[in-house]
């Protein structure tokens, strides 16, 4: 560990990850601290993986900008890093006839702001979106907007930036920054890190992390979201991302296309004063049924297969605050990140290092910046010719450990190998235990295997680290008898 | 991809997949391909280590292994090649199975005849809707069992049990015994889901106390289960104010078994959307030829002792089918009436003698069985949903059967 | 409720002889009833730690049922045992459990 780090980053979700990978461009030496054990386990935890096309933005707020200019971005991020991207394109329903002038302005808005976008009416419209209600018949659409797989890609982000020198601390929370002449002393776990700039990106956490510097002129106030995963069986419920017409203060709850193919439901949106509130509720399911069959009516209950929820780090000023503290300098608050936060991800990292290069830090391009080094894509995606060469390569590829996604030895012990120390380190990596047994199968096999690459005891494992332990004591017997 | 002949293939080496296997062999076929994803056959016997198996077919009372020990045993003949670590990962259209492992890679299997014998997987909690947080130390029965006779590893030490199916019954028994707490099971239902003999022999031994028409609303915890919210349920399954909370720091889940059946759907296969198999016949024969199901992947059967004879009908069938000696006098649709929720096989050929397993909607005392024409007409002094049904037809009402126009079987009070 | 699944009603006069037995399907009903009733026995099973082996415990059963307040006792036996693989089926791991004239042995073979 080096005496001063040039840049701390404080968080490690879908926006840490992506200044990381940024900021590994440079000649630079920075490191990324994370209080859960393993990154993406905050907010990051629960991101719908919805890229939008700025639609629903309000060109004046920040928010606006860096969605739109997030937007082009993600053919060249998704294959830098090698994810899938799909522009499944969203549409927005009008429900009732008052919504339709709303669609229409928001048409206005969109023609201002060189978004394309169009009205479909009727049978089009039904052609499009075969289950929408009948009801239905106006729609306005909005071919930009897309998916991607959220947790690959904050692991690719991660996976990148470490490949490029980033310092990663994980399990470490930040209790205590001290500002001295030149630089910042951060309190994190049982470490001490000196950094000359402090990027906090802590999510739901923003302003407390900001508070330890005289920082907080912000308030992050937490909304829950809860969203219904459907069995991926059922894959042509929707085939573009089907929206209400918004309120003045809300998208409404969505109809997802997934990258995967399947369909996802969700999510509310509800004040919560507890930050890490991820209950789901009846109430939160009965809420999301009932507005999503009003679009399309056979959502059918018993084909849900999961459910999650996540906390939205909404700032008071409801908009991203990114920009140097003007109480506290080198201390850059990227603040208030709900959504569109992973759209805009990329466009917020470059915005980072601007503000970086404005505030006087020397930033040299290095000429080695090695490209996300992914050898191949998910095997369950892979054409059995593909397979076969994995296999050879590595027979492990011939084991598959998670049934129901058809997941690999070799790609969980990939995903060890690349930090995973959690089941649900291995779930968000690999999908083994997404599936609809819900890792009842997987579970013993990538408990032995977290087991044996960490050569740690199975006993010791977590489902996300801290008391989550997976199981009790081994029995063992007292004595020997024979 | 190396590519691979067999006479019969079956997917799936627990009791069903094992009784295929030796009958098919016994009838003379030369080359059986026997495949198993664990990396050893028996399936789910043998984690279930406790007594209760072959007391119908071997009349003896025996536990999970020494069931399968049964069929393990004879498995070793040259005609019977046995695969294990290894899965089906497809199955074809025009009938070829492929299937993976680390030795050999991918392999593409071209069969005369497949037997799907695949078994089932357990309801999950996010299938029952549970809502609240996700913490550690929530299972499903089946997984709890496995990490504690397999591993050796205590899931938790205060249980509470949510369903009383079999399984949660055994494992609240099993995890008293290893010095577990188990506060409670609870079943929605106002009746019990699984067999007599367990609600006495596991819980009321025990004194762990089962609340029927209770149901889990809330699962609390951050990190680990810390406690459940338990609700009196209503006449329509509805959670009533009458609640109270129980503190644990592990569910497990017992709410139902869903057979497998992924690869059929692959074929693909018409499954019924009641027993949640393929459509079979009194063969185990699905609705495409020369694939045949039996055991759980087929329906969810109490005992192993039924998957077994299902096995050995479907092992004769496929060796039959094999030899082109598979035959079929009629094809009469069995339906199931009054208070039933089904009976299996779904259609019969005119095999004698033939049993149909059934299932009633409900527990009712003094009933009767009684199908069309009054051709089956059985008095029963008992019948619950968790114990099967079993009618066997001859061959005289096998003739009647053929003339109907349809086959309708059901059971009514007396 | 006998194991095969039959619900019988036991009729007892108060100080623990038994009057009427009704329900019954078959003689064994009758019998077990009784048992039940004065004597209730048990099959145990249970696992054994075990080394050597591809699994880590090695399932047992007493060879005969065992007086159902004993079960708890015997558990204890039980819990206290070690192994080391081969096991084969029906192996005797613990002879004459608290000398109740009943064996624990091994349900499978072990290499």
């Amino acid at each position: 560990m080096p005496e001063t780090y040039d840049i701390a980053i404080i968080g490690g979700g879908i926006i840490g990850n992506a200044i990381a990978r940024e900021l590994s461009r440079y000649e630079l030496k920075t490191i990324l601290i994370e209080k859960e054990i393993e990154v993406s386990f905050g907010t990051s935890k629960a991101n719908s993986g919805i890229i939008h096309s700025a639609l629903h933005d309000d060109m004046r707020t920040l928010k606006g900008q860096l969605c739109l200019r997030g937007n082009a971005l993600w053919e060249k991020l998704s294959q830098e890093l090698r994810i899938p991207f799909e522009r499944v394109g969203e549409i927005l329903v009008a429900r009732s006839g008052s919504d339709i002038p709303v669609l229409k302005k928001l048409l206005d808005n969109a023609k201002t702001n060189k978004i394309p976008a169009e009205i479909i009416e009727g049978s089009r419209l039904h052609d499009m979106e075969p289950n929408l209600s009948p009801e239905i018949s106006t729609g306005l659409l909005a071919p930009t907007a897309g998916v991607i797989p959220p947790y690959e890609m904050t692991y690719a982000l991660y996976e990148n930036a470490m490949q490029n020198g980033i310092e990663y601390l994980l399990d470490s929370k930040v209790t205590k920054i001290v500002r001295d002449q030149k630089s910042f002393a951060i309190t994190a776990g049982r470490s001490e890190i000196k950094a000359g700039y402090v990027i906090n990106a802590a999510g739901v956490y923003a302003d407390e992390v900001a508070k330890l510097v005289g920082a907080n002129n912000f308030r992050i106030k937490p909304r829950k979201g809860e969203e219904y995963i459907l069995d991926k069986r059922l894959d042509n419920i929707n085939n573009h991302i089907i929206f209400p017409t918004p309120t003045p203060t809300s998208k409404g709850i969505l109809i997802i296309k997934t990258i995967e193919g399947s369909t996802m439901i969700g999510p509310t949106a509800e004040e919560t004063s507890d930050r890490e509130d991820v209950s789901t509720s009846d109430a939160g399911l009965k809420k999301v049924l009932d507005f999503v069959r009003t679009m399309i009516h056979d959502i059918p209950k018993k084909d849900i297969i999961a459910s999650f929820a996540g906390i939205r780090p909404v700032s008071d000023t409801n908009d991203f605050i990114i920009e140097e503290s003007s109480k506290a300098q080198h201390f850059i608050n990227v603040a208030g990140i709900q959504s569109p936060g992973l759209t805009a991800a990329p466009a917020i990292a470059l915005m980072v290092v601007n503000i970086l290069k404005l505030s006087g830090l020397n930033l040299k391009q290095k000429d080695d910046f090695k490209k996300y080094d992914k050898p191949h894509r998910r095997f369950s995606l892979a054409s059995n010719k593909e397979k076969e060469l994995l296999i050879k390569l590595n027979p492990t590829f011939g084991n598959i450990v998670c049934r129901c996604e058809t997941v690999t030895e070799a790609e969980v012990v990939t995903a060890i190998r690349n930090g995973a120390k959690t089941t649900d380190g291995i779930k968000l990596r690999t999908r083994a235990g997404m599936g609809r047994c819900q890792s009842g199968f997987c579970l013993h096999h990538v408990m032995k295997l977290l087991s044996r690459e960490l050569n740690v005891p199975e006993e010791t494992l977590t489902k996300r680290g801290g008391d989550s332990l997976v199981v009790r004591e081994k029995r063992l017997p007292a004595g020997r008898h024979g | 991809m190396k590519k691979i002949f067999a006479d019969i293939i079956i997917i799936g080496a627990g009791p069903a997949g094992m009784a295929a296997a030796l009958k098919a062999g016994k009838m003379g076929i030369k080359n059986i391909l026997i495949i198993d994803r664990m990396p050893e056959p028996g399936g789910i016997l043998q984690q279930c280590i406790h007594n209760g198996f072959g007391l119908h077919k071997f009349k003896k009372d025996l536990t999970g292994p020494e069931f399968a020990n049964h069929y393990i045993s004879k498995l070793g003949r040259p005609n019977i090649k046995v695969m294990l670590h290894t899965m089906a990962t497809e199955l074809t259209r025009d009938g070829k199975v492929i299937i993976s492992n680390d030795t050999d890679g991918l392999v593409e299997v071209t069969p005369k005849a497949i037997i799907l014998a695949m078994g089932c997987r357990e309801r999950t909690r996010q299938q029952v809707s549970i809502p609240g947080t996700r913490p550690s130390g929530i299972f499903t029965a089946g997984v709890a069992q496995r990490f504690m006779n397999i591993e050796g590893y205590m899931p938790g030490k205060e249980v509470v049990v949510v369903g009383s199916g079999d399984i949660g019954m055994i494992m609240a028994r099993r995890m008293t015994m290893e010095g577990a707490k188990v506060h409670a099971v609870t079943e929605i239902l106002p009746y019990p889901g699984g067999l007599s003999r367990n609600v006495v022999q596991c819980l009321n031994d025990f004194d762990i106390p089962l609340y029927l028409q209770h149901g889990v609303v809330e699962i609390r915890g951050r990190d680990r289960v810390s406690g459940v919210k338990i609700a009196k349920l209503d006449q329509a399954g509805n959670p009533t104010n009458q609640t109270f909370d129980i503190d644990c720091d592990t569910l497990l889940f017992s709410v139902g078994l869903i057979p497998e059946n992924e690869l059929s759907r692959m074929i693909p296969l018409e499954l019924s959307p009641i027993t949640g198999g393929p459509f079979i016949d009194d063969n185990y024969q699905t609705s495409r030829e020369g694939v045949f199901t039996c055991g759980n992947a087929a329906f969810v059967n109490d005992l192993a002792d039924y998957a077994c004879m299902e096995g050995e009908i479907a092992g004769e069938a496929a060796a039959n089918y094999v030899n082109d000696a598979l035959s079929s006098e009629f094809n009469m649709r069995v339906v199931a009436g009054c208070n039933l929720r089904f009976a299996v096989p779904n259609f019969l050929t005119g095999k004698a003698p033939v049993t149909l397993y059934m299932r009633v909607t409900q527990p009712m005392v003094d009933v009767k069985i009684t199908s069309t024409d009054n051709i089956v007409n059985i008095k029963q002094q008992i019948v619950k949903p968790s114990e099967m049904i079993e009618v066997t037809l001859d061959k005289a009402q096998l003739a009647k059967i053929k003339e109907l126009k349809e086959f309708r079987i059901g059971v009514t009070p007396r | 409720m006998c194991p095969i699944g039959c619900a019988v009603t036991v009729k007892s006069d108060g100080s623990g002889n038994i009057t009427q037995i009704i329900g019954n399907k078959c003689k064994k009903g009758e019998t077990y009833v009784r048992d039940e009733f004065t004597n209730p026995m048990r099959v145990l099973t249970s696992t054994v730690a075990v080394e050597g082996a591809a699994i880590s415990r090695l399932p047992v059963r007493t060879s005969n049922v065992i007086p159902k307040d004993k079960l708890s006792d015997c558990m204890n036996e039980i819990q206290k045992v070690k192994v080391n693989a081969p096991i084969k089926i029906c192996d005797k791991i613990i002879k004459n459990i608290l000398g109740l004239g009943v064996d624990v042995i091994a349900t499978r073979d072990l290499s």
